[in-house]
C-alpha cells in the first residue's frame, strides 16, 4: 500500500479512486484531522498555531505571505511523506485567492521536484473521457503495487 | 489570553459517503448503514452520509456500503466531525466551506461512474482497456500540419 498525494487535495474523486485500488490517499482532510484532534491552545477554526507558519518556512521563504506558509505546514509534510502523486490539471475547484493559487503552484512544483511517480490527468467532461480517466488512474495505481 | 483547546472525538475517523445512483438514495444507504454498524455515528445528508467512529469500524462499514453500488458510491475523508461548530452551516450561515468543491465534483461523478462500470465489465469479460493518453483526454489537440491542411482546403 503506497501513500499517494492527491491534488486538488480536497478532491472526492481522487481520494475515492486511491482508496478503491488499495492505497492511502494523502489529502487536506488527513492533515486537518491531525490538528483538530491534538490538544493545545485554542486557535480556531483549523487549530493553526503560530508554530505552523514557522514549519512552513521549510517550503516557502520568509517573505512569502504567511497564508502560503500556513498552508504549506499542512501540505509540505504530506508531500515529503508521499510515495506517489496524482495531479488533476486545470481543476476548477482548485481556484482560490492568491494564497491558494501560490500554494497550488508550489505544491505541484514540489511534487515534480521530488521525482516520485506522478500521474497527470484532467477531470472528465464526457462518458468517453470518464473511461479514459478511470483507466489511467487504475493503471497508475496498480503499477504502484498493493491490492484492490 | 489563549484558552485551552480540548478536542472531541479523539482517535476517530470521519468519512463522507457520497451516493450518486439511480437505484440507491441516501435514505436507503443510511438504513443499510444502521443495520451493519455498531456504535458508529451516522448522519444522513442530501448527498449521502457522514460516518464517524474508530478507524477499524469505519473501514468495515465503508467496505460494506461500497458493495451496495460499487460504481456509484464514493468515499472521502473529512477532517471535522459532523456538527462541528467551526464548520457546520447551522452556526456559520451559508454553505459549509468545502461544499462548492463537492458540488463541482458531484457533477462529474456520472462520467466517473460510467468509467468504473466500463472498466469493471471489461475486467469481468477478461478484456483489457488501456488508456489512450496520460492526460486523461481522448480528444487530441489540433496539430499544425492538420491546421495547414484545413487552411489549404479552405483556400482551394
Amino acid at each position: 500500500m503506497a501513500k499517494v498525494f492527491i491534488y486538488p487535495s480536497t478532491s472526492l474523486i481522487l481520494s475515492d479512486m486511491v482508496a478503491r485500488w488499495g492505497h492511502e490517499p494523502l489529502g487536506a482532510a488527513v492533515a486537518v484531522r491531525e490538528r483538530i484532534q491534538t490538544p493545545g491552545l485554542d486557535s480556531p477554526p483549523l487549530q493553526m498555531t503560530p508554530e505552523q507558519p514557522k514549519k512552513g518556512l521549510k517550503y516557502a521563504a520568509v517573505e512569502v505571505p504567511s497564508g502560503v506558509r500556513g498552508r504549506m505546514a499542512l501540505f509540505g509534510p504530506m508531500i515529503d511523506e508521499a510515495e506517489a502523486a496524482i495531479i488533476v490539471n486545470d481543476a476548477d475547484l482548485a481556484f482560490g485567492c492568491m494564497g491558494c493559487a501560490r500554494t497550488n503552484e508550489l505544491i505541484t512544483f514540489l511534487i515534480r521536484q521530488r521525482e516520485i511517480p506522478t500521474l497527470d490527468v484532467r477531470y472528465p467532461e464526457s462518458e468517453e473521457e470518464g473511461v479514459t480517466f478511470v483507466t489511467a488512474i487504475r493503471d497508475f495505481l496498480k503499477g504502484l503495487g498493493g491490492s484492490e | 489570553m489563549s484558552k485551552e483547546y480540548v478536542p472531541e472525538f479523539i482517535g476517530t475517523v470521519t468519512k463522507y459517503v457520497f451516493v450518486e445512483s439511480p437505484d440507491l438514495t441516501p435514505q436507503m444507504l443510511a438504513i443499510r448503514a444502521y443495520e451493519i454498524s455498531e456504535g458508529v455515528m451516522i448522519k444522513e445528508t442530501c448527498f449521502g452520509l457522514q460516518v464517524t467512529g474508530m478507524p477499524d469500524e469505519i473501514e468495515y462499514l465503508v467496505a460494506a456500503l461500497r458493495k451496495e453500488d460499487p460504481d456509484h458510491i464514493f468515499v472521502k475523508d473529512r477532517g471535522f466531525p459532523p456538527g462541528d461548530t467551526r464548520r457546520c452551516r447551522a452556526n456559520l450561515g451559508g454553505a459549509r466551506p468545502g461544499y462548492y468543491g463537492h458540488e463541482f465534483e458531484m457533477g462529474l461523478l456520472r462520467y466517473v461512474s460510467h468509467g468504473l462500470a466500463t472498466v469493471r465489465d471489461a475486467e469481468e469479460r477478461g478484456e483489457e482497456i488501456t488508456h489512450v493518453s496520460s492526460a486523461g483526454r481522448t480528444q487530441k489537440k489540433l496539430t499544425v500540419d492538420k491546421l495547414k491542411e484545413l487552411i489549404n482546403a479552405e483556400e482551394q
